[in-house]
């Protein structure tokens, strides 16, 4: 596939998907031009009706944006190797486990106990990651029901760890998490007038440098790339298939369990019970698909997928269900997914343009 | 033992929706597509059968019965759009499954606020009603357990069941069928229509998902929410491999995951599981779903094409 299809069919996409987002909202008496206010808002903070301007807008957006980004190269890095990793959400919720662990038991100076945290995490994360990918290499079990099975395990894990383990009063969140271990910052909360904007976007950037780097430019990550593939050709070709499935989950569930540190530690400070899954496992695959799996194109697709999620309550304010974001995220997933018959489209299309071309000529 | 048995009625109310939905990805699957939109299906299902039944029930008592056919026809729609992108535009049917999925969550929330004003339908006050099956109530043990106040869903689901394996193994279209799934381009050469097929398919597992959803929130909740399915979709589909793309496997793969869930209400009532968390059982179905695929995973035996591209031109 050359580069201009590359990006045509996600661009295709994410217009199919907003004009689909737009008729549904015309068709159910709600206007669109509502909504794409409330998104430009979201993302530059100024109300273009009441021409006020509000940067907590902006910090929000990109808090928003941060977790998915992270969610989205975990979902990224297992397509890589042919995996489908629908367990990000689980993956991160176990990172967040041990995010408040590490935070709440492990006493240590400002900046080392944050990557201590942190680390914490991404290990939570891997090892939740490793069980998929083992029972996908030893015993040829699909990832995807496994996956989506252990996101519920989490879940309730979660909400067994917040009770019993942290001692949460309330049985909604712990006892606060030390200043020492959080990504908070009064700097960058006082730039962008209070919102919950953290540290957490350092350790999202150098995730996705990461990712670029072990899959483009290491012989791991051609290894893990030619697995995805074809695996018998990597087999013939004498890479060790299962170990790289395994070791593919495990970093991918890393990503995961990091972004669950950036949420706990970044835009809260405790951990949290939750009564149903927060949709970032969700969140992840359609910013991997958008994004082609790419560094920067997960980093361009957090973005987008970010300022949809941030601009979520300023719709529902103006009377638009919030849910027309995550339709117009579907349906954006869904024409992702029909990209062959989408290139079919754009090949039965050229011809007939370069005929007009000759005939012009 | 007595609680085994006034556990045997509550297992059954959870085995019906599973079971029904698992048949439904049966049908699918046998075809050649794997839906793993059974989940969503359900949402959409449920929905509508909630909101039927909400609306209709002051006017008439067959309102249930109402929601849970219009359930049935949402199902059958929403699974359109499964079999649109999987076999007309060759979409990868695990990616369009999950979008489906999202889309489901999505679509049936907001139809709730523009419907209901909040983030769910209206409460329905019974739901569908618990019926007797008289003479043979008065079986003493298996009477009161299997024929008197159960669900007309639970008795359907078996009828399912027994259809189902007709249907499949003992009906030239079952024939048909089940050799789309495993080796569609010969069943093209022997003048099957393959892309019919697996419309049938995929719309037939979209009703029974509907029935399944609608079976579900009129049994087990009092109005639709995001979460009322909490993941039964995905049980079905496991069931479906647990049970070997076989009828009665399935069946006999959902009675257990019925009662891996009735036992997180009965777990307090008995001696030594008292001490056990509460969460930890809400946990059960799901690590054995993980468990049962584990175990049976060498000898499970899908059909050789499901998920697989159809290309016409290829030996």
């Amino acid at each position: 596939m050359n580069t201009r299809s590359k990006l045509f069919v996600p661009l295709v996409a994410i217009l199919l998907g907003f004009v689909l987002g737009a008729a549904i909202l015309i068709a159910t008496h709600r206007s669109p031009i509502d909504m794409f206010y409330a998104m430009l808002q979201s993302v530059s903070g100024k109300n273009l009706r009441a021409d006020t301007f509000n940067p907590r807008y902006i910090g929000e957006f990109v808090v928003q944006s941060m977790p998915i980004m992270l969610t989205g190269l975990s979902v990224g890095f297992a397509f890589r190797t042919g995996l489908f990793n629908i367990g990000a959400e689980g993956q991160l919720m176990m990172g967040s486990i041990a995010a408040v662990g590490a935070g709440l038991w492990i006493q240590a100076p400002p900046v080392i106990h944050v990557i201590l945290v942190l680390l914490a995490a991404m290990l939570a994360g891997g090892i939740w990651g490793a069980i998929p990918g083992y029972f996908k290499a030893r015993f040829n079990v699909h990832e995807v029901v496994v996956t989506i099975m252990l996101n519920y395990v989490a879940l309730f894990l979660n909400n067994w760890a917040i009770v019993e383990v942290f001692k949460s009063v309330d049985r909604i969140k712990t006892p606060p998490i030390p200043p020492t271990a959080l990504l908070k910052s009064d700097l960058l909360a006082q730039l962008t007038n209070g919102s919950r904007l953290n540290w957490g976007f350092i350790p999202v950037l150098l995730s996705i440098l990461v990712y670029w780097f072990i899959i483009e430019k290491t012989t791991f990550g051609f290894s893990l790339r030619a697995v995805g593939f074809n695996k018998d050709g990597a087999q013939y070709a004498g890479m060790k298939v299962n170990r790289n499935i395994v070791s593919s989950m495990v970093i991918a569930g890393a990503f995961a369990g990091l972004a669950g540190a950036v949420i706990t530690v970044g835009t809260f400070s405790f951990g949290r019970a939750l009564p149903a899954a927060e949709g970032y496992g969700f969140d992840g695959i359609a910013v991997a698909l958008v994004g082609g799996n790419a560094a920067i194109g997960v980093f361009f697709s957090g973005l987008l997928f970010g300022m949809l999620k941030a601009a979520q309550p300023l719709m529902q304010s103006q009377g638009i269900p919030k849910e027309i974001a995550s339709i117009i995220q579907a349906s954006i997933v869904l024409f992702i997914a029909m990209k062959l018959g989408i290139e079919y489209l754009m090949k039965k299309l050229k011809p007939r343009k370069a005929v007009t071309e000759e005939v012009e000529s | 033992m007595s609680i085994l048995l006034t556990m045997i009625p509550i297992a059954l109310v959870y085995a019906t929706p599973i079971v029904i939905a698992a048949l439904g990805g049966l049908y699918s699957e046998r075809s050649g597509i794997v839906n793993i939109a059974l989940e969503g299906i359900m949402m959409v299902g449920a929905f509508t059968a909630a909101a039927v039944t909400a609306v209709l029930e002051p006017s008439t008592t067959w309102a249930a019965y109402y929601g849970i056919a219009a359930g049935i026809v949402a199902g059958m729609i929403f699974s359109l759009l499964h079999a649109f992108a999987s076999v007309n535009l060759k979409a990868d049917q695990v990616v369009s499954g999950t979008a489906l999925n999202i889309l489901a969550g999505g679509l049936t929330v907001y139809l709730c606020q523009i419907f209901f004003d909040q983030q769910r339908t209206n409460a329905f006050t019974t739901g569908l009603a618990k019926v007797s099956v008289p003479g043979l109530k008065g079986i003493p043990f298996l009477g009161p357990v299997l024929f008197m106040d159960v669900y007309s869903t639970t008795y359907a689901a078996i009828l399912l069941v027994l259809l189902t394996w007709f249907v499949v193994y003992k009906t030239p279209f079952g024939l048909r069928m089940r050799s789309c799934g495993e080796h569609p381009q010969a069943a093209a050469s022997m003048g099957i229509n393959v892309l019919a097929m697996r419309y049938t398919g995929v719309i037939i597992s979209g009703a029974l998902a509907g029935l399944a959803g609608g079976a579900m929130v009129l049994t087990q909740d009092i109005q639709y929410t995001l979460g009322s399915i909490h993941g039964t979709g995905f049980i079905a589909l496991a069931c479906l491999i647990f049970g070997k793309w076989n009828p009665f496997g399935v069946l006999g793969a959902g009675l257990f995951f019925g009662f891996s869930q009735a036992l997180s209400i009965y777990a307090k009532d008995i001696a030594f599981l008292q001490k056990v968390p509460l969460d930890f059982f809400y946990m059960l179905p799901y690590v054995l779903t993980v468990i049962a695929l584990v175990v049976f995973s060498g000898k499970s035996v899908g059909p050789k094409a499901a998920g697989e591209l159809y290309d016409a031109g290829k030996r």
